[in-house]
């Protein structure tokens, strides 16, 4: 058999040029910023680190995942559920719908919201009245967060879902099940690899999310930075080494979770083929 | 327990999947619901199962009226076409998830799920495959499977959807006969799905024919072949060749072909036969002058499969013959020859009609 690329020296120019891109858009940038953030030493690296401003901006980032991963992940698989196991007026709509914030620019959305909620917003005035600030405050980038993130984990589970079809549903509820036992024990250990995906997406998106949460955040130091503004105030402020100890600290969670989603699956693989 | 499904219907947006459908269906009984896809065989199954909903009318399983019961607690087995296996459980927890899913309460102990598992995989033959997954077994497999976890919770009727559509055809007769045994075995109700008309007639106590949401027929195989009710189940049921033209003084003609009809008024009209109701000879006789050519010879099983073409013909006949007369008429491609029909059927009439038996000279 013949192959596009088979003979021995276009192979090796292929795997060559592969490994020279990925080295350099993605490890060379990773290495950089911690050669960056260690540039003057591990001293200064945890003085940085332990910079009341940083602190609480990690706390904030920490807080906006903690809630929006999961509120999305039951929003997501309830939408999927629908979208796949129903037939009703206006579905298709509704996975259209679900790619808004996907199609719309993260600024864009930030901007609706503040429309919506800020002091002159359509709801402004009545917020205002009841004492709730919602902008300017970790409400209003808990929920910019929500929504910039809100399709990853139904993305994930529409398509897999509708390949799977009802039929083991059915076949459980045949045999008696309940619809929450129909759903642990016959849904959700076939969708789990997906949904597990989608989470991660959706966790490192509301980590980093910058465009949105810098509209709505006010940039507060100390108050309502997230770790991407604080990134972002430092730099500007020729902080060189602070902004890339918080980046640091992304690129750090970012590995954190593909190493979990790695061992995640690696795991996966292995009890499959040991039965 | 007897099953008694009283006009149910059912209509899905403009399209009338099922005109009102009266069925009874007795303790024990094993019926097949044959027709041709979309004439609502398998909506008929699933609105017994309880997985679809009937517009209007009522279901009765034995004395107790299910119309309005739930899936979960019309105590049902159901087996589909593709399995529907929970592909992420071995083979014993497939067969035990209904055991297992019950409420705590009325929940069997873990050793009398085990013994009631394995029962079932003895039935079934597959003891030895309790801990394989769906997907390293072969479509037999998993299809007995899928019949173990069925019948697990012992259920009243049990109900199959094209059981053996996607298996090759040996192992589809293998577990045919197989089920018809479990079936005498168990004594359970069934009803099942096919459009295989082989299969109906098998298997099946009773055959219900369907098409276009109607019922056509529901009798027993030996009387669904011989006296159909209609075209459509003459037709459905086997090889068809038809026979149009003119008749007048009890004979019909159809370009320089005549066959006597007697019987028969004058006008235009169409006759069928079976390919076993056509006989082959080298001479016309007094009753039958129709000649035609030879275009295919199939020598394969009991009999020999012989494609006509005449002139007169609008699409070719079809005639299953011995192998002796085969030999006898020393039969090649393109051989001239003359059909002499055994019989002829009329579907025009309000009652469907047979000229039996055509003498032959």
């Amino acid at each position: 058999m013949i192959r596009i690329g088979d003979a021995p020296r276009v192979r090796r120019l292929l795997i060559g040029v592969a490994l020279a891109l990925t080295v350099l858009f993605l490890l060379l940038p990773l290495v950089a910023i911690f050669a960056q953030a260690l540039m003057s030493g591990i001293d200064v690296y945890w003085q940085n680190l332990s910079n009341a401003y940083t602190l609480s901006a990690i706390g904030l980032t920490l807080l906006v995942a903690v809630i929006t991963v999961p509120v999305n992940l039951v929003f997501g698989v309830f939408l999927a559920w629908l979208v796949t196991r129903f037939e009703f007026p206006g579905r298709r709509l509704l996975q259209t719908l679900i790619d808004i914030p996907f199609a719309v620019s993260p600024v864009v959305a930030g901007l609706v919201y503040l429309l919506l909620y800020g002091r002159n917003g359509w709801l402004g005035g009545w917020l205002d009245a009841h004492d709730i600030q919602i902008m300017f405050a970790w409400p209003g980038i808990v929920l910019v967060t929500l929504f910039v993130t809100c399709p990853f984990v139904a993305r994930e589970l529409i398509p897999l879902m509708q390949a799977q079809g009802s039929r083991e549903e059915e076949a459980a509820v045949t045999l008696g099940a309940s619809g929450w036992t129909i759903f642990r024990r016959v849904t959700l250990p076939n969708i789990r690899h997906a949904l597990l995906y989608g989470v991660i997406l959706t966790n490192a998106r509301a980590v980093g999310e910058f465009g949105a949460v810098s509209v709505v955040a006010g940039a507060i130091r100390g108050e309502t930075n997230t770790l991407p503004l604080q990134v972002e105030q430092l730099y500007q402020d020729y902080n060189t080494v602070g902004a890339f100890t918080s980046a640091s600290l992304l690129a750090l969670l970012a590995l954190l979770t593909l190493a979990a989603k790695a061992a995640l699956e690696w795991r996966a693989a292995r009890r499959e083929t040991a039965t | 327990m007897s099953i008694r499904i009283s006009q149910i219907d059912k209509t899905y947006g403009k399209t009338r999947a099922l005109e009102p459908i009266d069925l009874d269906i007795h303790d024990g009984e094993l019926i097949g619901l044959l027709g041709p896809s979309g004439s609502g065989k398998t909506t008929l199954l699933r609105i017994v199962a309880g997985l679809e909903q009937a517009d209007g009318g009522s279901i009765h399983f034995g004395e107790r009226d299910v119309t309005h019961v739930h899936v979960r607690d019309r105590r049902i087995g159901f087996v589909f076409q593709h399995y529907a296996l929970f592909r992420h459980m071995s083979v014993f927890d497939n067969v035990a998830f209904g055991l297992t899913a019950m409420p705590r309460s009325q929940r069997p102990s873990t050793g009398e799920i085990r013994t009631r598992v394995m029962q079932l995989l003895e039935m079934v033959r597959l003891q030895d495959f309790a801990e394989r997954f769906p997907a390293q077994l072969s479509g037999g497999q998993q299809q007995r499977v899928s019949l173990a976890r069925a019948l697990a919770l012992k259920p009243d009727v049990l109900l199959l959807d094209e059981p053996f559509g996607a298996l090759d055809a040996k192992v589809r007769q293998e577990l045919r006969r197989w089920l018809r045994h479990l079936h005498e075995e168990l004594n359970f109700t069934s009803l099942f799905v096919t459009h295989d008309q082989e299969e109906a007639l098998e298997l099946s106590d009773r055959v219900v024919v369907m098409s276009n949401g109607r019922v056509e027929q529901i009798a027993t195989p030996d009387t669904l072949y011989r006296q159909p009710a209609n075209r459509f189940v003459f037709e459905f049921l086997g090889d068809v060749n038809r026979l149009e033209g003119d008749i007048e003084n009890q004979v019909l003609t159809c370009g320089n072909a005549r066959v006597a009809v007697p019987g028969v008024e004058n006008g235009r009209r169409e006759l069928l036969l079976r390919p076993h109701e056509v006989r082959l000879d080298e001479q016309p006789s007094a009753r039958a002058h129709l000649p035609v050519s030879v275009t295919a010879v199939v020598p394969v099983g009991a009999e020999v499969r012989i494609e006509l073409e005449a002139d007169w013909l609008g699409e070719p006949w079809l005639a299953t013959i011995s192998h002796a007369d085969f030999e006898r008429l020393a039969i090649t491609r393109g051989k001239r020859l003359f059909a002499q029909p055994s019989r002829l059927h009329r579907f025009d009439t309000p009652r469907p009609q047979t000229l039996a038996p055509l003498s032959v000279s």
